[in-house]
């Protein structure tokens, strides 16, 4: 796994005594909360609602067993013993106090971790893929590109100030998992003739105007990506309007000159770029990938997994739908779902930590993932070892089989803890959860993923949700907008709105029944809610949600 | 025609905790929306809300927020005052724990 180099380490030393003394100067009212505020924001601190909120980056969404014991500490000693794993994959803590943040980022950097640029008009954590140098269907590992990117961009002189917050997510596999048609920019690894390469989209994203990545790059090799990655973002940070911040992202400016134009831009301005590299990156890149090797996997048999697969239907259903397959024989993805029913989607306790960390020190060559599911991944356990660990699992409460599942959902923080929030998310997601683990249905419904936002920052996904859920105000009631149709993956889509939005009382039987509506109308249980969706359109949900009338009315449109 | 002036509470974010609170008639910053001072007169409001802006040294973000007089003290009006003045609904955290 990826070490933290010498000067990593002292650049956040650094930046961590600078802050321990910003923060000594505001206590002491030798600055205003103005001018404290985006020095606070630069390290990953914000006020929320109820408490000050540490997001701490967890790159690509890789930790080792020694960071995620670090994680819980900072849990137990400065929180309530909890953290909030995001779909941005980084942790945020809930209740730190002003006076403890720096000794907690101290405690951080021990492991090689900082909450720097998670915040801010900087280009953010970049995420990957999380079943990333495991998957099956993985092309190459996203990760080393995902670190030179990092590198690159960390304290970047020319990226500190830019027009607004850009996000960069790679995958490494034609199957998309980290949602990089959502980004500013988006990049897949690709093959061309037995060579490695990068498709490059721009203009995802989400929040108040939703956009899906166009393609700027349709093969860039390896020497040309950051000098045309940099172009890209240079054209951004002259052309971007900084003049309104709802229109300041590159999606607008994508929006407003076209694609075409803005490809001619970049390769221009690419013209000038890679005169500045001297292929010093492409010895970086070779000495970041030594660092992303495979580890060394076991060739043993399975007998163990198969025999608990064959007598056990706990562990099967577990199984069936939290493994993944892995690249090698014998091995596995096996995915721990954070959203037992009723709980709050994304929470691990601290001691669910250290049982994470444990297994992954026993029976995970070390490393863990966070996925933008907020979920957690032991990307390489071998299957003999997964009766074990499933026993394990079960014990602490996070053996929940239901990754996937409409259970599975993704939930932002909202009204219970967000300023910025206008309606509660995470007590609709507990809700869905139970009523749906109440019907036992479910494993029959299948695939279907259900986002929440709590405002139309859409923190929670919900345009890309196949169901997606707005909490909004309406004149000082809670009301939830229902959009169906979106999709996160390599076919990605926004959702359509259905109509009127509901109350907080009504929202949950209104789910019901647009699931009701898809088991009558789904050709067969192989079809998944998506695939019937498009290919019945909106009215049969329509007429479910709203009564005949408003459906026969959305068939006639 | 202006609207009419709602009763107000001067709250904020204590700056050390994080925390809620609110302005008494005393001058002091309290945790419960029960001991704060209800405004009934806009001017009074306006300039309570100044001088307490400018303690930047104890609160972050002052601002005014509405409220509906009681026999047991002031009462929210609004959701998010509401989770405000409580904590949040996923956890007994915040202020409902303390009681
Ligand atoms: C709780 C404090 C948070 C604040 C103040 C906040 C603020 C914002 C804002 C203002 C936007 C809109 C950006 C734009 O459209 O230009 C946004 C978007 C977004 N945030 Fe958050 N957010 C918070 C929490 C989270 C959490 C918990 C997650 C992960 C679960 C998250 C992930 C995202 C994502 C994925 C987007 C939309 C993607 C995009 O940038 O287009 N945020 N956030
Ligand atoms: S979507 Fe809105 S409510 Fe949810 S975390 Fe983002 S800013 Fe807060």
């Amino acid at each position: 796994m990826y070490r933290y180099t010498d000067f990593d380490t002292a650049f956040v030393a650094e930046r961590n005594r600078q802050f321990r003394q910003q923060v000594e100067r505001r206590i002491a009212g030798h600055l205003t909360e103005d001018e404290f505020k985006p020095l606070r924001l630069m390290n990953g601190l914000y006020l929320q609602l109820h408490a000050y909120m540490l997001r701490v980056a967890i790159p690509y969404g890789t930790l080792n067993s020694a960071q995620m014991d670090q994680l819980a500490l900072l849990a137990e000693k400065w929180d309530k013993g909890y953290g909030h794993f995001t779909t941005r994959q980084n942790i945020q803590y809930n209740w730190p106090k002003l006076r403890d943040v720096p000794d907690m980022l101290d405690a951080l950097a021990e492991v090689g971790m900082h909450a720097i640029q998670t915040s801010g008009n900087t280009i953010r954590n970049v995420t990957a893929d999380h079943f990333a140098g495991a998957a099956a269907d993985e092309i190459a590992d996203p990760r080393p590109v995902a670190e030179l990117l990092r590198q690159w961009s960390s304290d970047h002189p020319e990226f500190q100030f830019l027009p607004r917050k850009f996000k960069i997510a790679v995958t490494g596999s034609p199957n998309d998992r980290a949602v990089i048609k959502a980004h500013d920019i988006g990049i897949q690894v690709v093959e061309r003739e037995g060579r490695i390469g990068y498709r490059v989209l721009v203009g995802g994203g989400l929040g108040r105007t939703p956009m899906i990545g166009k393609e700027l790059a349709e093969f860039v090799p390896l020497s040309e990506l950051l000098p045309f990655v940099e172009a890209t973002v240079s054209v951004w940070n002259l052309l971007g309007r900084r003049d309104n911040k709802y229109k300041a992202r590159i999606k607008i400016t994508v929006h407003e000159h076209g694609i075409d134009e803005i490809r001619r831009l970049v390769e221009d301005r690419f013209a000038e770029t890679r005169q500045a590299f001297n292929g010093a990156d492409l010895e970086l890149f070779d000495e970041i990938a030594a660092q992303f090797l495979p580890p060394a996997f076991r060739n043993v048999p399975t007998d163990a997994y198969d025999s608990a697969y064959e007598s056990d239907p706990v562990f099967r259903a577990w199984a069936d739908t939290n493994l993944w397959d892995h690249k090698a024989p014998g091995y596995a993805i096996a995915q721990i779902s954070l959203k037992p029913h009723g709980q709050t989607p994304g929470d691990a306790t601290a001691d669910q930590m250290r049982v994470m960390a444990d297994l992954a020190r026993r029976f995970g060559h070390d490393e863990l993932r966070i996925s933008h599911e907020q979920n957690v991944v032991l990307p390489h356990v071998h299957k003999s070892d997964l009766p074990e660990i499933h026993k394990i699992l079960k014990a602490h409460g996070l053996a929940t089989a239901n990754i996937g599942l409409i259970s599975d959902i993704i939930a932002c923080p909202g009204m219970d803890y967000c300023a910025l929030a206008t309606a509660r998310s995470i007590p609709i997601a507990q809700e869905i959860a139970t009523r749906f683990d109440e019907l036992k249905i479910e494993h029959e419904i299948g695939d279907l993923k259900i986002k929440i936002s709590g405002c139309i920052n859409a923190c929670g996904h919900h345009h890309v949700g196949h169901i997606g859920i707005l909490g909004l105000d309406r004149a000082g009631v809670e009301n939830y907008q229902i959009t169906l149709g979106g999709d996160a993956t390599e076919t990605a889509s926004l959702g359509t709105r259905t109509g009127p939005g509901f109350s907080a009382e009504e929202i949950v039987p209104a789910i019901e029944r647009v699931v009701q509506a898809y088991l009558e109308h789904r050709e067969s249980p192989e079809e998944p809610f998506l695939a019937a969706y498009r290919r019945l359109g909106m009215a049969p949900f329509k007429t479910a949600l709203y009564g005949e009338e408003t459906g026969k009315k959305a068939r006639a449109a | 025609m202006p609207k009419a002036f709602t009763p107000k509470v001067v709250t904020a974010n204590a700056l050390l905790e994080g925390d809620v609170i609110y302005l008494a008639a005393d001058d002091s910053w309290v945790r419960s929306l029960s001991q704060a001072e209800v405004l009934t007169d806009e001017a009074v409001a306006q300039i309570r809300l100044l001088d307490a802006s400018a303690r930047h040294a104890e609160a972050v973000g002052v601002y005014l927020a509405d409220v509906a007089p009681s026999d047991e003290g002031p009462q929210t009006t609004h959701f998010r005052e509401t989770f405000r003045a409580t904590g949040p609904s996923n956890y007994a955290h915040g202020k409902q724990a303390e009681g």
